[in-house]
């Protein structure tokens, strides 16, 4: 089946198999690789990517569903010139990473858990990011992180 | 892991599927938000042959004012119900479940009508609309008809929707005040392991997650209320009749116990909150 | 940032600071490739297929649908593989002279011994193809009765493997002086007896494992993509059992999503992909699914513990006496039978005690293998002492917190040598123990704890401590060989500088997630007076790091960086040669700052490093007999392992009516040695904390009666998130490691050590007045409500 998906900001149309899961079509078919594979049972949430400027977790959606939509993956979070968005950049002034593989589907979280959530608290964060799992943090400076991006007043609401 | 392959089909309109629906019920399912069904087939314990995506039928995601009564279309989202004003105005206990389903990204996806349609006892809408006396509005070749939430959860992810029928709209009589939902898991993404919503204003009535093989209303508490019991009383009598699952995460005793405290505790809330 | 970092802190250097991770970016802005996301044209995806009995004799298994089936290349049975094998899957640990191994095949051939074992394999096109075509193979199998329960197996109720003459793998024993023992324990005033299971717990990291063989078109070399902790253990590990020449296998781990001792091992994957595309002469690749990476990656813990206390009447420990079953699963894989052995020489824990009994049997079970897991054999250890002082201090009617200060190690006793044999190096435990209860509050929390308990209230407060000690920085050679260890304990590295003053560090340490690069360049950038920057770090690719011991038991930084330092220092003697050379001074005149090598008492008088790089290079002019370039390489093998230690307290919220357990705080204080990068040191512990947490309250591989692990999805096994933790609060003392130069000690497992027992002791100090005295793990809620009710009537219950 034809679907068209802007993702960044580039719209391309291609020809997938209709049970062709969303995070396969990223990786596999737009060479965006950022975007990881935890789970079987959108559990872990290292599948997230903005659809329509929401966070979605793209193994529970098919391909086809996001036809016609718009994505927003890891790789388009940072500027052009590479600057990091403030979410990446608070994670990684505040260390909320370690290993990485979890990273690229939390900080899509963030994206749209601040947009929800402009001023949260620690709780509200912890809350917020419920759906995706870390191993390797411990979570706590994931969540300073947060905070510190969403009071760093350099998000765009 | 990924789905067994399939024949996918996108409606237009309600008419659409109905139609895709009729040609072969048996192995043909509707897909809205996809979160109840995909990650079945994503571990291949769900293989239809045919897939209907009724997700961008039109019309079918709205929260309304009907004056004495709320109307939902079947295919609202849950963070569209969690943020709805009118929601919050005239059944915030719906609105404050739908805000409680899975983790914000499910939200984002999954809608009322598939939460309900798939009726699963661990799922905490149908509890929400059970509480609520909702009434279950469905399409099919026959015609539209109405189906009372009482009458619509039958069994383990069995509901009185026909296979060639379609959920289009859930109608909730509005109940601003008097309200609680308690939800006991181990991780806030998890199911409940039992949950409560419970609704004082008018006739009081208690329902239950995960108490059953389907969603159940706890008629003995709702008895002992009706009879004017203190609310510990009535809510001894919460597992009462009722025959919850044993699984990996609780033993039936254990939520018979938990049913009697968080009925309690919801009663208590949702009295504190009548005023 | 590193850069201004340096410049904050000038001539001091970096060590010691909070430099940020370079690490960061390429991982942030998902550029950082894991093997499943290498692009290799035209690589055949296997699936796996796997025996859903715990325990069945494979009468049939038949291909022909799959090999029908689209895009299906091979499809492939442990008998058609069996001739691929030039020996069975390696353990490197026997034990005991006399241990049983069953022989452990890639690909079951008659016998399948627990669920998930392999009985074939398909290649196909694509990874969908692949999973639909192994569905379609159809195997006969005749399930035969499965040892389950891990004591059952050990009476040998049933047999894991058929032809074994038992379940027993083996048994392992430290009793220095069995009469001190009974001595002890005849004359003690208060004796407690205690037993404790340790489940099974799925290590879980983010990343599943993956696989990726490219034969290389020239040379007959395969390359080895792998997310593994161990690249140079497994080439020769591949080496060895597919009959590839060692020198023909290069391993390159690209970036490696956690590992915690899952990914340090051999797995019948790594062995399949690189056997299939020698077979097929195409690059064969495997991504494992989360519901495979349940039953196929191996499993922690998994024990039965019995650990006996000796005291006087003032609660002096006189002996510790600790009996072990341990569940080596269905096979021995890399270093099963050794992670208990790790834990054996700790159970004493940091108390000064002079009379100890250890004895452990490792056990066969039709279940996942186990083997190492963030803390392997010392969360255990530290776990059932850590319970049985507190189960002590209450038959004491003492405070948990002033019975550990009376048994402590004293800081005056270092080097101390323990009673099971080990010279621990260097240690303050009072002085951890007295930050904590300060970081806590101890008092106030005790006070708020007796209020809430008179007021009747349903949200009880406990108050749960854990003081531990681990030995860390595996491990001196000659020590494993006494463990008969089947390789050494030392790592290699080597720094150059090139033409234009840039650094190249080559590591044997292999990092997936622990900031190596990060703390290695801070290293270097001190030593050589660079930028850290301007150090590359070459590591994980046997093609750039031939030689190499890898990652795991904390050994990274203070066996791995230690080498690191030493050739740094030796690249600096030879750059202080050529600088003395070009100077017309002294050598020992010379002092290197900055960067610059300037003659004492003529600062005007200097030479850069970057300079004597380029003419080192260029060796134009070079002293006689120097030979060109500024390189040097140095092998560590360390004298010993080294201690580190702590105390962590965990302050839980026990609601009694339902059960439930809230950790609301917690605090741990760990002493580490010297630090290199206290951020790092910082993240290292929050995530073993919460992890320790984890095993407490959460997590464990369920197995029903058949041997059907229950657990096989993120959804069912309760990896906690964010909303089911709070902030840590962390302190820290600094008692360098008189073992290494650098003085550090490693802290990748010290958290996972500590939380578990300051949570579960929380708990049970929350209800100890209700008379609970235990609690198993993970402790859930209903038990928590069972044991409230087994125990003594709820007060102030439902209103």
């Amino acid at each position: 089946m034809r679907v068209t998906v802007t993702v960044n900001g580039t719209t391309e149309t291609h020809d997938v198999e209709t049970r062709m899961l969303l995070v396969h079509y990223l990786r596999e078919v737009r060479g965006l690789t950022g975007t990881n594979i935890g789970c079987d049972t959108t559990s872990c949430g290292a599948c997230t990517v903005l659809l329509d400027g929401e966070s979605v977790k793209s193994c529970t959606l098919l391909a086809v569903q996001a036809d016609g939509g718009e994505i927003t993956t890891i790789e388009g979070m940072a500027a052009p010139d590479g600057t990091l968005h403030p979410i990446q950049q608070a994670f990684h002034e505040h260390h909320g990473l370690q290993c990485g593989f979890c990273t690229p589907g939390m900080v899509m979280a963030v994206a749209s858990l601040l947009k929800e959530h402009p001023d949260p608290t620690e709780a509200e964060v912890r809350e917020g990011l419920e759906g995706n799992l870390c191993r390797c943090t411990g979570y706590h400076n994931i969540v300073q992180a947060v905070l510190a991006a969403a009071h760093s007043g350099e998000l765009v609401p | 892991m990924i789905p067994a392959s399939f024949e996918y089909r996108r409606a237009g309109s309600v008419e659409d599927a109905l139609g895709w629906l009729a040609e072969d019920p048996d192995s043909t399912k509707l897909l809205a938000g996809g979160h109840s069904l995909l990650p079945l087939m994503k571990l291949r314990l769900a293989t239809p042959g045919v897939l209907v995506d009724v997700g961008r039928v039109p019309g079918l995601s709205y929260v309304r004012d009907a004056g004495d009564h709320v109307a939902i279309g079947a295919l609202t989202r849950h963070r569209d119900l969690e943020i709805s004003e009118v929601a919050r105005a005239s059944v915030p206990l719906l609105a404050h479940v739908a805000g409680q389903v899975g983790d914000p990204q499910v939200r984002h996806r999954g809608t009322i009508g598939g939460s309900l349609a798939h009726g699963d006892p661990a799922s905490d809408l149908p509890a929400a609309v059970l509480a609520l006396d909702a009434t279950m509005v469905a399409d099919g070749p026959r015609g539209r008809r109405e189906i009372a939430a009482s009458d619509f959860f039958r069994g383990f992810l069995e509901t009185a929707l026909e296979p060639d029928e379609m959920l289009t709209e859930i109608r909730v009589r509005k109940a601003p005040s008097g309200w609680a939902f308690q939800k006991f898991n181990r991780r806030a993404q998890d199911w409940a392991i039992v949950g409560v919503a419970a609704v004082l204003d008018g006739e009081p009535r208690v329902a239950l997650v995960n108490m059953g093989s389907t969603t159940v209303r706890a008629r003995g508490t709702e008895e002992a209320l009706a009879a004017g019991a203190e609310a510990a009383d009535a809510a001894a009598r919460a597992a009462e009749g009722l025959e919850p699952p044993s699984d990996l995460h609780a033993s039936a005793e254990y939520r018979r116990h938990l049913a009697t405290v968080l009925v309690r505790r919801a009663l208590v809330e949702a009295a504190a909150a009548r005023g | 940032m590193s850069a201004a970092v340096l410049e904050e802190h000038g001539a001091a250097g970096v060590v010691g600071t909070r430099m940020l991770r370079r690490e960061d970016p390429a991982l942030l802005s998902g550029e950082a490739r894991f093997v499943h996301d290498l692009v290799v044209p035209g690589a055949l995806h296997m699936a796996v297929v796997r025996s859903p009995y715990a325990h069945a004799r494979i009468t049939s298994v038949d291909v022909s649908a799959a090999l029908g089936m689209p895009g299906v290349v091979a499809a492939l049975t442990g008998a058609d593989l069996a001739a691929e094998w030039a020996s069975a899957m390696p353990c490197a640990w026997p034990v005991t002279a006399d241990m049983q191994s069953p022989k452990h095949l890639p690909v079951a051939v008659d016998e399948a011994c627990y669920t998930g074992d392999a009985v074939a394999v398909v290649l196909a096109g694509s990874q969908a193809e692949a999973q639909d075509a192994a569905a379609a193979v159809a195997v006969g199998y005749e399930e035969l009765p499965a040892a389950v329960d891990l004591e059952d197996a050990a009476r040998d109720d049933a047999l894991a493997h058929v032809d074994a003459p038992s379940n027993r793998a083996y048994t392992w024993e430290l009793v220095p002086d069995p009469d001190a023992v009974r001595r002890a324990f005849d004359e003690a005033a208060v004796t407690v007896k205690e037993r404790y299971r340790q489940q099974r717990l799925i290590p879980a990291a983010m990343e599943p494992r993956g696989v990726c063989v490219v034969p290389q078109p020239f040379g007959g070399e395969f390359v080895v993509y792998s997310s593994t902790q161990i690249p140079h253990i497994l080439r020769t590990m591949l080496g060895l059992t597919t009959g590839v020449p060692e020198d023909r296998i290069r391993v390159i781990a690209p970036s490696v999503g956690g590992g915690f001792g899952s990914k340090l091992d051999v797995y019948a994957e790594e062995l399949l992909c690189l056997a299939l595309a020698r077979r097929l002469r195409r690059p064969v690749r495997w991504s494992e699914e989360r519901s495979e990476a349940a039953q196929a990656t191996i499993h922690g813990r998994g024990q039965v513990q019995e650990i006996e206390l000796a005291a006087d009447a003032d609660g002096r420990v006189q002996a510790v006496r600790v009996h072990l079953l341990a569940d080596m699963g269905a096979y021995l894989q890399l270093v099963t039978p050794g992670v208990p052995i790790l834990g054996a020489f700790l159970y004493h824990g940091t108390y000064d005690v002079p009379a100890y009994s250890f004895t452990c049997t490792g056990v066969f079970t039709n279940k996942t293998p186990t083997d190492a897991y963030r803390g392997a054999g010392r969360p255990e250890a530290t776990y059932a002492i850590e319970r049985a002082m507190d189960a002590l201090a209450r038959k004491l009617g003492m405070d948990p917190a002033e019975l550990r200060r009376r048994n402590y190690i004293g800081a005056d006793r270092f080097p101390y040598s323990s009673v099971a044999g080990l010279v621990f190096d260097s240690g303050d435990y009072e002085a951890a123990l007295d930050k904590a209860l300060e970081l806590v509050g101890y008092d106030a929390l005790r006070h708020e704890q007796a209020q809430r308990r008179s007021d009747g209230a349903t949200k009880l407060l406990g108050v749960g401590l854990s003081s531990y000690v681990e030995m860390c920085g595996l491990a001196p050679s000659r020590v494993l060989a006494s463990l008969h260890y089947v390789a050494g304990g030392w790592e290699t590295a080597t720094v150059r500088m090139l033409p234009t003053g840039k650094v190249q560090v080559v590591t044997g340490a292999t990092p997936h997630g622990q900031g190596h690069v990060t703390s290695w360049s801070m290293i270097v950038a001190d030593k050589l007076g660079v930028l850290p920057d301007d150090v590359e770090v070459l590591h994980s690719d046997t093609g750039l790091s031939p030689l190499g011991l890898d990652t795991y038991g904390s050994r990274s930084l203070s066996v791995g960086g230690t080498a690191i330092a030493l050739a740094a220092d030796r690249l600096v003697d030879k750059a202080r040669l050529l600088a003395a050379h070009r100077l017309e001074a002294a050598p020992e005149d010379l002092e290197l700052s900055d960067g610059q090598f300037v003659v004492r008492g003529s600062p005007s008088t200097s030479i850069g490093i970057g300079t004597l790089a380029f003419e080192a290079f260029t060796a134009h002019d070079l002293p006689e007999g120097m030979e060109p370039n500024l390189e040097a390489s140095a092998t560590y093998d360390p004298t010993n392992f080294t201690f580190p230690f702590g105390t962590h307290v965990a302050v839980v919220e026990v609601d009694t009516e339902t059960g439930r357990v809230d950790l609301v705080r917690y605090v741990g204080v760990d002493d580490c040695g010297n630090q290199i990068n206290p951020l790092i040191v910082d993240g290292q512990v929050h995530g073993g904390i919460a992890q320790g947490v984890a095993q407490a309250l959460y997590e464990e591989a369920s197995y029903d009666e058949r041997g059907n692990l229950l657990t096989t999805t993120l959804a069912d096994y309760l990896v906690p998130a964010a909303s089911e933790l709070p902030s840590f609060t962390l302190g820290r003392t600094v008692t360098p490691s008189p073992s290494n130069p650098l003085g550090v000690k490693g802290v990748g497992e010290a958290g996972t050590i500590a939380s578990t027992p300051a949570v579960v002791n929380a708990v049970v100090d929350a209800l100890s007045h209700l008379g609970v005295e235990d609690l198993e793990m993970p402790v859930t809620p209903e038990r928590v409500w069972r044991s409230i009710g087994a125990s003594a009537p709820v007060q102030g219950g439902a209103r």
